[in-house]
């Protein structure tokens, strides 16, 4: 069929099933925003591309399918560098769709040129220029594969002007093939017997779970072979959700502001199963000493994580879905009970460590402290709720306080710590869960960065929740400065003359203060209950810290204490 | 320790640029890159000279490499019987009374002389990395002006062409 270059991105689309995609027009793109007028094809304007962008990561974290953004060339394009690095780090399918001047001014520094596939090639899985509209089929096709096949990730399509316009014979690939990509999904079967081997003899066995979890959709699988062997598990910041936070095997996260007994049981360990987790230095803490007493076992499906950086003694590659259902037949070939009685004694020493030490605040403050309104939060949503945070405190405590129950409902920048990241998440969210509840905690300072967002949020009347915990600081820095800066407060205060509350009410999402803890439970239900967006803001204490915390370069077992 | 890699790649825009642009960000010692075309229209070869401290580091750059899409594979030639090559030109003074010398010497090397004037002449020597390095050495006696070396290339012996190995 004839069509143009511009039309063919849209059949492109239709062929990927793409419900929406998240965009921002300029010249450079407006042959393409023609063409999706004339299509009345579904499109969100968010009101920066950076927003464009987080909220196509958000949509693509919550439904596991690709989300898509489209930008204009230059400063259009610029404006996604940070989402694009957002969603790299955490492995999130997303197609960004980039205006770039005509082909005959490429090269020229020409008005709104900017060489971004030249910039986004290291925090893209995959990019691409199409200078001829003959290779755009081929390349929208392989661009849809790769953001979502094996370890997912962004790509980019940067498309000349002129391709736009040009005349193409349109013709959908059926299949791609790509040399130089070949996703391993199923390893090798003998490093499953091995694992199985090293599991039946450990005695202090421990499953350490992340991203690579959700990504897969494997969580149920790894739930049978915990409920089955009760072998205890601990996560990662990006790992929760998978195991159930009230499952009795569950220690919660680990690293820098993990648990007591999660962090004790990763020094502890004489076995540590790391399931799809990339061993971040937020999460090993000093690198040479993490699990310094165990083997340690890798599975991941990208080859290049293993012995990054931690070495492994046996690595399990494929996909998840392959491996943990291979490994859940190996354990089944013992009873519950034997397992049971294997791994008793360890789990009754996590259980001591955790009594000790829960996780804990000042519950008996006159204050509202932030852990209150995380637990409350988390008892009105009955952990059904699907939180997007921030970054910063406030993020912590929600991974701290907040009662996971299933994956794909706690999003957050993991990998970049992107502030701003919220509020475009949180969006592009409810857009692909409209009928789930969508809360965004954030924290004053990482609101303003991307609040031209609740514009967007109220126009379309998408139930967002968001909730401001405002301490009136930029928390997370300025506890770092009382710990290990000597007080020094540089400018971290973010005391304001500015009302968020008559912000919000500007851009159209009713709001509330909060300040009096008998009113807590009471204001955010009535939020979280009513229909349409709402903001509610909670004046939290400025001094109040995220514990417990391993400074960073210490070992994980050296935590500061709170409570 | 060295290892020579042999990279096959896609013969597209920008490859190159991804390669050595993930080299240096993560930090991988390369002591030399030659690339070209190949018996294949659509496929680049290119040979990497990398420093690895030990096996950990060498398994790094192979996978992050290789994850590259346009990345077709990567053979480790390093301890497999192969051949391995550079070509260099070296511009050195050739004043009269030293050239029956150094024509010696181009002849000891197997070397070429490709150009001569007055002054000076241009030496091309292909051959193992420390061949070249010995002819350089011995050369500054002489006032070396300028070398161009293409970096190292390499190519298993026997039947087999390394995409098939
Ligand atoms: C874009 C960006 N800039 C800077 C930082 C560094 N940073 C990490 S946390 C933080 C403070 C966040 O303050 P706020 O949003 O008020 O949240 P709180 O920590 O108080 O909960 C800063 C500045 C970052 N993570 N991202």
């Amino acid at each position: 069929m004839k069509m143009t270059g511009a039309e063919a991105v849209i059949e492109c689309l239709r062929q990927e099933n793409v419900e929406v995609v998240f965009g921002y027009p300029g010249g450079a793109v407006l042959t393409l925003y023609d063409a999706l007028y004339l299509a009345e094809y579904p499109h969100i304007l968010p009101r920066h591309e950076q927003g464009a962008i987080h909220a196509a990561d958000g949509y693509a974290r919550v439904t596991g399918k690709v989300g898509v953004c489209i930008a204009t060339s230059g400063p259009g394009a610029t404006n996604l560098i940070t989402g694009i690095a957002t969603a790299y780090m955490d492995s999130s399918p997303v197609v960004a769709i980039t205006g770039q001047v005509a082909v005959s001014l490429i090269g020229r520094d020409s008005f709104q040129e900017a060489d971004i596939r030249g910039i986004t090639t290291p925090i893209t899985k995959h990019n691409y220029l199409v200078k001829d509209v003959k290779e755009l089929p081929q390349v929208l096709k392989e661009a849809f594969y790769i953001a979502r096949t094996g370890r997912p990730g962004p790509v980019l399509v940067d498309i000349a002007k002129d391709v736009f316009a040009a005349e193409i014979d349109f013709v959908y690939p059926q299949e791609v093939k790509l040399r130089g990509y070949n996703p391993i999904y199923e390893g090798d079967i003998n490093s499953i017997n091995e694992v199985y081997q090293e599991l039946c003899q450990a005695k202090k066995p421990l499953f350490f779970v992340g991203g690579g979890l959700t990504l897969s959709n494997s969580s149920e699988i790894m739930r049978q072979i915990v409920s089955h062997t009760g072998i205890p598990v601990v996560s990662s910041l990006m790992g929760l959700g998978c195991i159930p936070d009230d499952n009795p095997h569950n220690y919660g996260m680990i690293g820098m502001h993990g648990t007591y007994a999660g962090n004790m049981a990763t020094t502890e360990t004489d076995l540590l199963l790391g399931i799809g987790v990339r061993f971040d230095d937020r999460v090993t803490g000093l690198l040479h000493e993490f699990a310094a007493k165990a083997k340690i076992v890798h599975f991941d499906i990208d080859p290049a994580e293993v012995n990054k950086n931690v070495h492994a003694d046996i690595k399990v590659l494929g996909d998840l879905q392959w491996s943990l259902e291979k490994l859940l037949e190996r354990v089944k070939e013992r009873s519950n009970l034997e397992w049971q009685e294997q791994v008793a004694p360890w789990q009754q020493q996590l259980n001591n460590w955790k009594k000790e030490k829960p996780l804990t605040y000042n519950k008996n403050s006159e204050q509202v402290l932030p852990q209150m309104v995380i637990e409350t939060v988390s008892e009105i949503t009955r952990g059904e709720a699907i939180i997007v945070t921030d970054v910063g405190q406030h993020q912590m405590w929600t991974a701290q306080y907040y009662n996971f129950k299933h994956p794909r409902s706690f999003l957050t920048s993991g990998g970049l710590g992107t502030m701003g990241y919220g509020i475009p998440a949180a969006l592009g969210a409810q857009v692909g869960a409209p009928d789930k509840k969508v809360i965004c905690v954030c924290g004053d300072g990482g609101f303003m960065m991307n609040c031209q967002e609740l514009m967007t949020i109220a126009d379309l009347n998408l139930p967002v929740k968001i909730i401001l915990l405002n301490n009136q600081v930029l928390g997370m820095v300025a506890q770092w400065q009382r710990k290990f800066y000597n007080h020094n407060y540089s400018h971290s205060s973010l005391k304001t003359k500015a009302d968020f509350v008559k912000l919000s009410e500007a851009m159209g999402v009713p709001a509330v203060r909060l300040d009096k803890k008998e009113q807590l439970s009471e204001v955010l239900e009535k939020a979280i209950t009513d229909e349409g967006p709402r903001l509610v803001e909670v004046c939290i204490p400025e001094n109040e810290d995220v514990l417990p915390m391993v400074p960073a370069g210490a070992r994980l077992d050296q935590m500061i204490m709170g409570g | 320790m060295k290892h020579t890699l042999a990279v096959l790649v896609e013969n597209k825009p920008g490859v190159l640029t991804h390669i050595s642009g993930l080299i240096s960000r993560r930090a991988f010692n390369i002591e030399s890159i030659a690339a070209g075309y190949t018996e294949e229209p659509d496929m680049t070869r290119i040979t990497i000279v990398v420093e690895a401290d030990d096996k950990y580091e060498l398994e790094q750059v192979v996978n992050q490499l290789s994850k590259l899409i346009d990345v077709i594979k990567i053979i480790d030639l390093t301890g497999q019987d192969s051949v391995h090559r550079e070509l260099a030109l070296i511009k050195v003074k050739a004043i009269p009374e030293n050239r029956t010398e150094l024509i010696g010497i181009v002849e000891i090397f197997r070397a070429h002389i490709v150009d001569v004037n007055k002054e000076t002449m241009i030496i091309e020597l292909t051959g193992e990395e420390m061949k070249i390095d010995a002819m350089c050495e011995l050369l500054k006696d002489y006032g070396i002006i300028e070398i161009v070396r293409t970096g190292k290339v390499a190519m298993c012996r026997g039947p087999k062409a390394a995409k098939e190995v």
